[in-house]
């Protein structure tokens, strides 16, 4: 098990001291539809990132929508534990809801 | 086709698009140089977006001077085939580019200058022009927004960047005067309600720049004596040289497109 980092700040992390933060970028191209992820921008605090995603990922009117956050505030699985996460799921197609029989009037949830 | 010089109605209607298409124009121009050259890759991308905001608010006005002049003049030729002396955008805008802070502080002084403009422009008499401004307000409050957080940035930030945006802010403070003297252009497109007297918005201008500086902790500059006269088509020594970058391939060949 990892323990995700604390967010590093200029201090702890010489590398952040010329750099601004990175922050990912989460952009909803219309109303109704979820937020999904379209890059990562460096941006000083979060008004400045929100501000330059606009720029830099909506100028060709992909989006009605940005959500920034903050990279190192992101917890992500270990990709050296894909195998013992992932792929046990593999033979278990029984987890699938594709062996009931539904009503007509719900067939397309 | 030919590449001579045209000549320009002295219509005030026409004259006072084209102070507006011509501010837009020039700053854009001024700002795409940026383009390569931004502190960082999406500051970079933000002010070529912008560059092209206002191209597009330029080619708009130009079209629409065009046409109530009714020489036939479309927006290329009125961009391209002019001379100096029949430009008429504010001085402010044809400063070169200066530094980030330089940029920024003037941004943020042409941004708030035509937000204002295209909020009053909304009703104005020319439905066409209305239709233009409710397109580029939306365009510009978002500018005056990002000009203005810089110069708060800049400021109240470090030492450096802050006797930068006061040596921006000195220069630059001398060529305001110039956006709120009124004339007879001014006073006849008020008249016949194409929009307002440019020296109506001298005092929500004045106060939204003093807002801005407020949370910067800058003072506002002593007003000085100098008026330039870019708008009455007088310019500064650095308006040929953005010319002669800006028409030199309409002068080469012209009528060329892509």
């Amino acid at each position: 098990m990892t323990t995700p980092s604390s967010p590093s700040t200029p201090a702890a992390d010489p590398a952040m001291a010329t750099e601004w933060p990175l922050w990912e970028v989460f952009v909803r191209s219309k109303a109704g539809l979820d937020h999904k992820h379209c890059g990562s921008l460096h941006a000083a605090d979060p008004r400045m990132a929100i501000q330059l995603a606009r720029d830099v990922y909506t100028r060709r009117q992909e989006g009605t929508s940005v959500w920034v956050v903050r990279s190192d505030q992101i917890v992500a699985s270990d990709p050296g534990e894909k195998s013992m996460y992932f792929d046990p799921a593999q033979d278990k197609v029984y987890r699938h809801p594709t062996f009931y029989v539904l009503p007509e009037s719900v067939d397309h949830m | 086709m030919q590449a001579t010089s045209i000549s320009i109605s002295q219509d005030p209607a026409v004259q006072y698009l084209l102070r507006i298409g011509d501010t837009c124009l020039i700053l854009a121009q001024r700002l795409s140089e940026w383009c390569g050259h931004g502190p960082v890759l999406e500051e970079d991308i933000a002010l070529s977006n912008m560059a092209l905001d206002l191209v597009g608010q330029a080619r708009a006005l130009l079209t629409r001077a065009g046409q109530i002049e009714g020489r036939g003049h479309d927006e290329d030729q009125l961009a391209f085939l002019r001379d100096e002396r029949d430009y008429v955008n504010v001085t402010l805008v044809e400063l070169p580019r200066g530094d980030f802070a330089f940029t920024m502080v003037r941004n943020a002084m042409v941004a708030t200058l035509l937000k204002q403009l295209w909020e009053r422009l909304l009703t104005s008499s020319d439905t066409e022009l209305a239709a233009i401004a409710g397109k580029a307000v939306k365009e510009a409050r978002y500018h005056q927004q990002h000009a203005a957080d810089w110069v708060v940035r800049l400021g109240d930030g470090t030492a450096e960047s802050r006797r930068r945006t006061e040596a921006a802010l000195t220069t630059l403070w001398r060529y305001t005067p110039e956006l709120f003297v009124a004339d007879a252009v001014d006073d006849a497109a008020h008249a016949m309600g194409l929009g307002p007297r440019w020296a109506d918005l001298q005092g929500a201008w004045t106060e939204e720049m003093a807002q801005i500086f407020a949370a910067a902790s800058l003072a506002t500059p002593q007003a000085s004596a100098f008026r330039s006269t870019g708008r009455n088509g007088v310019h500064s020594e650095h308006m040929g040289y953005i010319l002669a970058e800006m028409q030199h391939l309409q002068r080469s060949f012209p009528g060329g497109v892509w």
